[in-house]
């Protein structure tokens, strides 16, 4: 590890900018003779569009000419299509959806404008309850399917000798709420026409900008080069961002059919009621175990709620499909069955949120291991110590096929359970054992499978499948390094994380390196940020490109220098004949190939100091960080209310670039964790109507209610990347769910209660108890 | 979600608000509560009536038996203890814990007494301190205590042409004790259960009061009140019990 390299705690590069309130969004963009648009929704979850009344400025279906609905179908066999219209016509399918779009010169001119648009709506039965729509369909949401399935899945298995001679036979009804991704910053488009380069330039927050690119290019019916797709600084996306979204659609056509630059910014309400939904998941599980706590077999039929659309470019079925490989999590087991539906409603599309499956999943794995635990009055810890894959089977290729890379998955038990103090805590609970504040322990572990790459994806069949991931890189003529890669930064910090890299390989400082990302334009193809996939292909990426550059360098410098390229070695900013005081920096090396290349010999290589070169993991079944969460709670059997005492994370997450950078997506994570585990909640009432419409009824937490979190970090490298780095972005905010609810239920155990439905709301807690009294 | 175009008016008086919330005005104060209506068109006010620049409405001043805080008077200034606080610290604690900071500098007693919203802080502990809404109107002034003034959900006897002047807090004596306990789902939020309760040895008084109903606060005269047929369901009923059996617990 160098100082700045690779390892290295370095302070974030952009906050030079973020934290002086200098970054720039999409909503700080002006353009000269710019419009602003407002959207007409629809207020009905499912209804036929029988008139619509519009005035001058005012657009609908019937305007877009040629503008193609989204598609984001699988190849899965099964899967039925839907097609979202960028501007509804025929049906609205869910509340929020885009009817018609205003445009004025400001926006509160717009949603003058929209005010007065009058829709003739006839309300049809709202399909609202994903049981009830697979089971007993009021409606169709999508009419030509004759039911409410996107796609139905089955990994099958013979669990009838488990069922009858199991130790232990647990079945239970687990649900995870609809949920909402909260990004600082919502979604926002800034666009205009170049009618010089008959190019589409699109500003866009956006975490995928090429996806976007290629899903513009569909709908519009244009070829890609005539779209450029910037996403600027962007304020936190969890897959939100990674989505086309009709209104980019919409303002891309209206942008070229004025002639005038034009510009939607997301409101919050709009966020909330129309577009952000996910996380919405039904198990119905039995697990079977032996007397000694040992996994024997899972099964299970698990439902998503999907939405009303398949969402561009991840589908319908992304999560469901998911549930059914991810589901036996970490452990060992003999027999595993899991059928699974993605069911259509008339809500809005389930998006992949931070965890994607995973969060669901974990939730109903670990609530059921800690069922397994109470039956057999074992501690939590033991019944998963007694089942987890052991580092000396590393890799692993679990039931589902899945192969584990490396790691040390007992010792992060380990290590949480002494981290938390199960013993104190035990104690602790038989000394408050008739008090109204119980305090409960529980633990959640997980592994994450990420930067998974073409062979997990392509059997998927959506539109979009991860395959080489490239990096360009071009020393200037001073030295600096500029860096373009086609991934982009959310929050992640990769201004500084890829300069690390580049540290690591090239020598060159980081503060001498400009990472040039989210502009179609400029960067090199690449499916985007999403799947913790970031660090570990764009980051492959940049050191192989750097390493070419490096051997350019030292090939320039050898002949400068009269050695043997072999000889040199890069570090500080500058080539270096080790052992000695002879060297030249690397703004000479570079000076001298553009600005004095008379120097040079006729036989030198005329490649340059500029290359693109790309990046596949050895291995592309992706890394497997993993991680467990411990948590002491306090419950207050009175109100329902859950307070965090304690909160420990020990996570393995490969080498780590920058730990520091680690932790905080550790933290953030984790909130997010909270936040699905005890607030966030997207209720709807029997018309599809969204209950949630503003932050006073959406809750998330916030600093008071995000406790402190104890972070331990262990580091078994991944033997299939570049630095041995895993993917870690997305694994805070898998296991707090489940974590906290395993407290909880810890809590309450000898109340007789057991909550297995998320967010543990107090108003559930209480109604809980009440009902054990009874 | 932007409000609808409006005019803005600045008044210097009292006599000059009234008479432009007679035009047809609405008056603001610190817009925390206002501002969100505007923007979702929930309401659409033609002209805004600020009343912050009203000397008369940030006026506090104290008695022996009373304390006036004008109806400007924000949320922070009384947690900051910047105006005289007639319950020795009781005011400035509810203060407090009203939102956050930032709505704090803003929101005003007299526009949280105004807007009425059951779950609000002020309507439940100023009913149950016994003050009394001064109010303005274009046939002069009146008073009616907090107990009538609040009528129910959003609801206070105010008509659209009248102003909140100010607020007078009797004083209690020094061995008075108070106490205030709110269940709210996370920091700064609306609470959904409100209990408070105070005795004044010396004046012989005992008051409660169970607040963020489903319209006014409920006040009674005693500390141990059956209240077990206050709010919506079970939980709730029982939420109100609790956080009225906190508040009296406080007292000790
Ligand atoms: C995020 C958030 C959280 C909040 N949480 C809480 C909480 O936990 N507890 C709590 O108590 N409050 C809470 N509030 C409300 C806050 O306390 C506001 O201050 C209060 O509701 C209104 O005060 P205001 O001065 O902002 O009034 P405005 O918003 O300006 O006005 C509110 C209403 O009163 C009228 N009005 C105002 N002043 C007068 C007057 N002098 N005469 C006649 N009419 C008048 C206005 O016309 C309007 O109808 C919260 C607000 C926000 C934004």
């Amino acid at each position: 590890m160098t100082q700045k390299g690779v390892g290295a705690r370095l302070p974030r590069k952009e906050d030079k900018r973020f934290l002086r309130g200098q970054g720039e969004f999409v909503a700080n963009i002006r353009l000269a003779g710019m419009l602003d648009v407002a959207f007409v929704r629809s207020p009905m979850a499912h209804a036929r569009i029988k008139g619509i009344k519009k005035l001058p400025g005012v657009f609908s279906a019937e305007d877009l000419k040629g503008v193609q609905p989204i598609r984001a179908n699988s190849s899965l066999k099964g899967f039925k299509s839907s097609e979202q219209p960028v501007l509804a016509s025929g049906k609205v399918r869910q509340v929020g959806e885009l009817v018609a779009m205003c445009v004025a010169a400001t926006r509160a001119e717009a949603e003058d404008l929209a005010d007065q648009v009058e829709l003739d709506l006839e309300e049809l039965p709202a399909v609202v309850d994903m049981i009830e729509a697979r089971t007993k369909p009021p409606a169709f949401v999508h009419d030509e399917w004759g039911d409410n399935i996107f796609l139905e899945s089955l990994v099958d298995d013979d669990l009838s000798a488990l069922e009858k001679n199991s130790f232990v036979k647990i079945r239970r009804t687990i649900r995870t709420a609809r949920q909402h991704m909260s990004p600082m910053e919502g979604r926002g488009v800034v666009c205009e026409w170049n009618k010089r380069l008959g190019q589409l330039v699109m500003h866009t927050a956006a975490q995928m900008p090429h996806i976007n690119r290629a899903g513009l290019a569909e709908c519009l019916g244009i070829d890609q080069g005539a779209i450029r797709v910037i996403a600027p600084d962007v304020g936190g996306g969890f897959g939100y961002k990674g989505i086309l979204l009709p209104e980019e659609v919409c303002l891309a056509w209206l942008c070229r059919h004025l002639g005038r630059p034009t510009r939607w910014i997301e409101d919050r309400r709009e966020q909330l009621s129309a577009n952000a939904n996910c996380r919405e998941h039904h198990y119905d599980i039995s697990m079977y175990a032996d007397a000694k706590g040992r996994l024997l077999g899972i099964d299970c039929e698990a439902t998503v709620d999907s939405g009303a659309y398949s969402s561009y470019p991840f589908s319908a079925c992304l999560e469901a499909a998911q549930v059914s490989s991810i589901l036996p999590g970490p452990y060992k087991m003999e027999r595993y069955r899991c059928r699974t539906w993605s069911v259509a409603t008339n809500k809005a599309p389930i998006l992949p949120y931070r965890g994607v499956a995973r969060t669901g999943v974990c939730f109903a794995l670990e609530l059921m291991v800690d069922a397994v635990a109470r039956e057999l009055k074992m501690e939590p810890h033991e019944v998963r110590l007694a089942n987890l894959v052991q580092p000396g089977e590393m890799p692993y290729n679990n039931i589902t096929k899945k192969h584990f890379d490396s790691g040390d998955y007992p010792e992060a038990v380990r290590r949480a359970a002494k981290l938390i103090g199960v013993e104190e805590i035990r104690s602790l609970q038989r000394q408050n054992k008739d008090s109204t504040r119980r305090i409960g322990l529980g633990f959640a572990i997980f592994c994450e499978q990420a930067a998974h790459g073409t062979s997990v994806y392509h059997g998927w069949g959506i539109p979009m499948v991860p395959g080489h991931e490239q990096c360009a890189a071009r020393l200037t003529p001073d030295g600096v390094l500029e860096l373009r890669i086609g991934a982009h930064s959310h929050g992640q910090g990769m201004e500084t994380t890829m300069a690390q890299v580049a540290n690591t390989v090239l020598g060159v400082d980081p503060d001498n390196v400009r990472l040039i990302h989210g502009d179609t334009g400029v960067t090199p193809y690449s499916t985007g940020t999403w799947g913790s996939r970031s660090m570990v292909m764009s980051g492959g990426a940049v050191a192989t490109a750097c390493d070419v550059i490096a051997g350019r360098v030292k090939a320039i410098a050898a002949k400068l220098l009269e050695v043997s390229a072999q000889d040199l070695i890069l570090e500080n900013n500058s080539v270096k004949i080790p052992g000695t005081d002879r060297g030249l920096s690397l703004s000479e090396v570079a000076h001298v190939w553009y600005r004095k290349p008379q120097l040079l010999p006729a036989d030198i290589d005329p490649a340059g100091l500029e290359a693109t070169a790309g990046y596949k993991a050895k291995v592309d079944t992706g890394t497997f960080s993993y991680a467990c969460h411990a948590t002491k709670v306090a419950v207050d059997t009175e109100t329902g209310a859950v307070e965090i005492l304690d909160y420990v994370v020990v996570e393995d997450g490969g080498v780590l670039v920058n730990p520091m950078i680690v932790d905080g997506q550790v933290y953030g994570g984790t909130a997010q964790g909270v936040g699905t585990a005890l607030y966030e909640e997207m209720p709807f009432d029997a018309q599809g109507q969204p209950l949630a419409t503003t932050l006073a009824d959406y809750l998330l937490p916030s600093a008071t209610e995000v406790p402190s979190i104890r972070v331990d970090h262990m580091e078994t490298p991944s033997p299939y990347t570049r630095f041995g780095q895993k993917g870690i972005g997305e694994g805070g905010a898998i296991a707090p769910p489940a974590a906290i609810a395993n407290a909880v239920n810890d809590a309450l155990a000898p109340l007789g209660v057991e909550i297995t439905e998320s967010p543990l709301t107090p108003r559930r807690i209480v109604e809980a108890l009440m009902k054990a009294r009874k | 979600m932007k409000a609808c175009a409006f005019d803005y008016a600045r008044p210097k008086d009292v006599s000059e608000a009234l008479k432009l919330l007679g035009e047809g005005g609405k008056a603001a104060a610190g817009t925390q509560s206002l501002g969100p209506m505007l923007n979702l068109r929930v309401i659409q006010p033609p002209l805004l009536v600020d009343l912050r620049f009203i000397p008369e409405l940030k006026d506090v001043s104290g008695k022996s038996e009373y304390t006036m805080l004008g109806a400007c008077v924000t949320h922070a200034q009384i947690e900051d203890g910047r105006v005289p606080d007639p319950t020795g610290g009781f005011m400035r604690e509810v203060a407090s814990n009203i939102a956050y900071r930032a709505v704090r500098n803003r929101g005003t007693i007299g526009g949280s007494l105004v807007h009425a919203d059951p779950a609000a802080d002020w309507p439940s502990a100023l009913t149950l301190l016994g003050a009394t809404a001064l109010i303005a109107g274009p046939g002069g002034r009146r008073e009616v205590g907090l107990e009538r003034f609040i009528t129910g959900l959003f609801e206070v006897d105010l008509k659209e042409n009248e102003l909140l002047v100010a607020v007078r807090i009797p004083k209690r004596s020094k061995a008075a004790r108070f106490g205030y306990w709110k269940f709210c789902r996370k920091a700064g939020e609306f609470p959904q259960a409100i209990g408070g309760a105070l005795t004044d040895p010396e004046r012989k008084e005992s008051r409660t009061v169970v607040g963020a109903l489903g319209g006014a606060p409920r006040l009674f005269l005693d500390l141990n009140p059956d209240v077990s047929s206050l709010g919506k369901d079970a939980y709730d009923k029982q939420l109100h019990a609790v956080a009225l059996k906190r508040a009296v617990e406080k007292l000790k």
